[in-house]
């Protein structure tokens, strides 16, 4: 092997990507402190960080030339994604806010209107299949958009070779869900792709639903003493999905947590439903995406208490061995609620009413300090931060 | 998940906190390398700095394997993909690790076909279940990893199996202590060593740093209370005058490694003249390759590559972070042009490289968290 130097043109990306952030910018470098090398100054490092978070805040774009398997990841690829391609593109005022669900005003009603796709991989999965998840996914984000779930619609894109046998077993799961969930199939598309062409079955589905007068919801009216509420264990789905593709060699005793949460959000609305900021199912990315749209949308920071966070210990076990954190993983029938702290303990008690949401608890609170930050107090005692996710982890769970 | 709780009890860590301080002589400071990336990441992970007085810094070493792969080695990683009938497969750790013409996770949305496994059999199942293709292992890591490495080799050998092979990365981390040793740009006052690592070399290889440079070390673990420890008995070797190397992690690491894992290695691999590590150069009898006898399992051998050396980009400072001269924030395209989703330097894609774990993890003002969080408890 010879070792040339050929420099200067191989690395015409990294170049271009500090000339790309400079001229995106940001006049305040020229009052930046010339380099030290290993001196150690706070102020030169609140410096620093004041100039992270502008460039956070700058407007997102795709660098990337291809679509990569992150941004499909519910991170930070995800949301420059979105925000940099589709919401530029159709910008509008009802698609705006970017909630699981877009509120549509028809006369005097409000209606929720959502759609999501599913891609999961193995379709069969403890405690579930795709078609499971396609119903409660879509009656999840409309009925944490505050709305009762009402019609939903079905498209398949199916490859060819797939048995009949399978995609029956898939349908009679969406019919049984829909029927636990109150919500009816109304209409539908199918495609067949050659073989090859897509991974046995794809879902989408699309759902409507009707907003009760006078509730409104938003993660961007969350406010510094607000407290944070999970329904139950975090994690379930995505460990589940994950260990049954049998590529970690682990066993443990693990269903989905798939289910329909609108009965669960009924008793909560019923119970506390002024105090209710907002609330979101903590599906792709987990409750630490969430937290971070709230952070985000509110200009507030978000402090969680790692020790209050439900966690199976099978789930834990799994994520200390993959490397990741619980709060990232994808769950399928938890809610995440920001409610006033006078209803808190109303709250968890409303929850705690029903069966999903048994292990309801609080798990952190609002502060107004330093907006758009996510920390978390952890066990050992110590801060850290908790960004939105870069990479995806665990691919194709939902 | 009782044996990993005991050691992340915060009751504990605040009693050891409590001693640290009480050892700290007033008026001095205190700079120590961890050598190992999972130190770093474990430190940010669970906000160990808390714990420490302002006093005691740490300084975070090149014990990262991504970090210190150099871009021409991706390059050629990212050539051998793009073989036909080629499977690639690789730690997901090593997916967006940049190289002169983009990542593996680039390289695949192009069309080549890098596959993530968990561990090097993995791969070999891989190579199993598609005997029409050719299935390479990128090979990366420490001394950790190179065992397993070489035993997958030795069962690909056994069994018979042709369409396998590594892309060997495989580098050692007691020449790159001794490179920062000689480096003029650095003051230490000690090493809080890998523990991992040692689980497999033991610790008699450190013992050149407190018989030839006069300089503590202190094996450690990976829990937090580990690493509390470990700067507790730092600070007690340097208060009592003693110089040595010391064994935290005695629950797991052997004085004299693992023979048996040690004689894998050896069977299979051999040393490197020199190779070059990403930031610090080329470092003499560094690393390790494929011996001739494996040669059907080298995919150096095998297969040609470019082999062409790509000097990092002008902005990069990685370098001087993974000799622990700068700390993360102090690299001028820290958090503005680098981020984990666009990253320019290796230190920001691994999760141990100390640019992520400080973004990710630590990227506040510790005085203004103090107030929130007191701020939080009142409430
Ligand atoms: S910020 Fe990026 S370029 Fe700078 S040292 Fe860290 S990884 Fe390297």
């Amino acid at each position: 092997m010879t070792h040339q130097d050929t420099s200067q043109q191989q690395v015409n990306w990294a170049q271009a990507a500090v000339a790309g952030h400079a001229s995106a910018k940001h006049d305040e470098d020229a009052g930046f402190p010339t380099h030290q090398p290993g001196t150690e100054h706070g102020g030169r490092e609140q410096l620093v960080l004041e100039r992270i978070e502008r460039a956070r805040r700058a407007r997102p774009r795709v660098r990337e030339k291809l679509i990569t398997l992150a941004h499909g990841a519910g991170g930070k690829a995800t949301q420059s994604l979105i925000e940099a391609i589709f919401l530029d593109a159709f910008r509008n005022p009802l698609l705006a806010p970017l909630e699981d669900a877009a509120t549509l005003t028809a006369g005097d009603s409000r209606l929720a209107f959502t759609t999501d796709s599913y891609v999961v991989s193995p379709l069969f999965f403890p405690g579930g299949n795709i078609g499971d998840l396609a119903v409660n996914g879509t009656v999840n984000d409309l009925a944490v958009s505050g709305a009762c779930p009402a019609h939903l619609s079905a498209g398949f894109i199916l490859e060819e070779g797939f048995p009949v046998e399978d995609l029956r077993r898939i349908v009679e799961s969406m019919a049984a869900a829909a029927a636990a969930a109150g919500v009816s199939i109304v209409t539908g598309d199918t495609k067949v792709v050659q073989r090859g062409k897509a991974d046995g079955c794809y879902i989408n589905t699309a759902g409507v639903g009707l907003i009760p007068g006078g509730l409104t919801l938003g993660v961007s009216t969350a406010r510094p003493g607000d407290v944070v509420i999970v329904s139950g264990p975090v994690g379930d789905h995505g460990i589940t999905v994950m260990l049954e593709r049998g590529e970690l060699d682990l066993d443990a005793e693990l269903v989905s947590d798939t289910a329909p949460v609108h009965e669960l959000v009924r008793g909560l609305l019923d119970a506390v439903g002024p105090d209710v900021r907002a609330m979101r199912d903590a599906t792709r990315g987990g409750v630490a995406t969430i937290l971070n749209e709230v952070a985000t949308a509110a200009g507030v920071a978000v402090v969680v208490d790692e020790d209050s966070v439900p966690v199976r210990p099978e789930v834990r076990g799994a994520c200390e061995i993959l490397g990741i954190d619980p709060l990232y993983v994808a769950c399928e029938g938890r809610i995440v609620a920001i409610v006033d702290p006078g209803a808190a303990d109303a709250a968890v008690a409303a929850l705690q009413g029903h069966p999903l949401g048994a292990s309801a608890t609080a798990v952190g609170r609002i502060v107004e300090d330093p907006p758009g930050l996510v920390m978390l107090k952890t066990g050992f005692g110590g801060t850290r931060i908790i960004d939105l996710l870069v990479g995806d982890p665990l691919p194709r769970i939902c | 998940m009782r044996f990993v709780d005991e050691y992340r009890d915060a009751e504990k860590a605040r009693a050891l906190a409590a001693k640290i301080a009480a050892l700290c002589e007033p008026g001095r400071h205190y700079k120590f390398m961890e050598v190992c990336g999972g130190h770093t990441h474990t430190i940010y992970k669970h906000g160990l700095e808390d714990y420490l007085p302002e006093s005691i810094s740490l300084v975070h070493g090149p014990g990262c394997p991504v970090c210190v792969l150099p871009m021409g080695r991706v390059d050629d990683a990212i050539a051998l993909a793009e073989q036909p009938d080629v499977i690639m497969t690789s730690f997901g750790d090593m997916m967006r690790v940049p190289g002169g013409r983009g990542s593996f996770f680039d390289s695949s949305a192009a069309g080549t076909d890098i596959r993530m496994v968990y561990s090097p059999l993995d791969a070999l199942k891989v190579a199993r279940q598609n005997p029409d293709k050719h299935v390479i292992f990128m090979a990366i890591g420490m001394e950790t990893t190179t065992p397993s490495t070489a035993m997958t080799v030795l069962r690909a050998a056994a069994e018979g199996i042709e369409n396998f092979s590594i892309f060997c990365n495989h580098v050692m981390i007691v020449p790159a202590i001794k490179a920062i040793l000689d480096s003029p740009d650095l003051r230490l006052d000690g090493f809080i060593g890998p523990g991992h690592v040692s689980t497999i070399i033991g610790c008699r290889p450190y013992e050149y740093i407190p018989a030839e440079y006069g300089k503590p070390i202190v094996t450690a673990g990976f829990e937090p209370l580990d690493i509390l420890q470990s700067v507790y008995m730092l600070l007690q070797q340097l208060a009592e005058g003693r110089c040595e190397v010391e064994n935290q992690y005695s629950r797991v690491v052997p004085w004299d490694g693992n023979t048996v894992a040690l004689r894998a290695v050896a069977e299979v691999m051999e040393l490197r003249p020199y190779f070059e590590w990403r930031g610090l150069g080329f470092i003499s009898h560094s690393a390790l390759q494929v011996r001739e006898k494996y040669a059907a399992f080298d995919a150096e051998r095998r297969f040609t590559l470019p082999g062409v050396r790509v000097a990092d980009p002008k902005a990069c400072q990685c370098g001087e972070v993974l000799k622990g001269v700068l700390k993360p924030w102090e690299c001028k395209v820290f958090g503005t042009a680098c981020t984990p989703e666009m990253p320019i330097g290796t230190c920001m894609v691994s999760s141990e490289g100390a640019c992520a774990a400080y973004y990710n993890f630590g990227r506040f003002s510790r005085q203004r968290i103090q107030e929130v969080s007191i701020e939080s408890s009142r409430a």
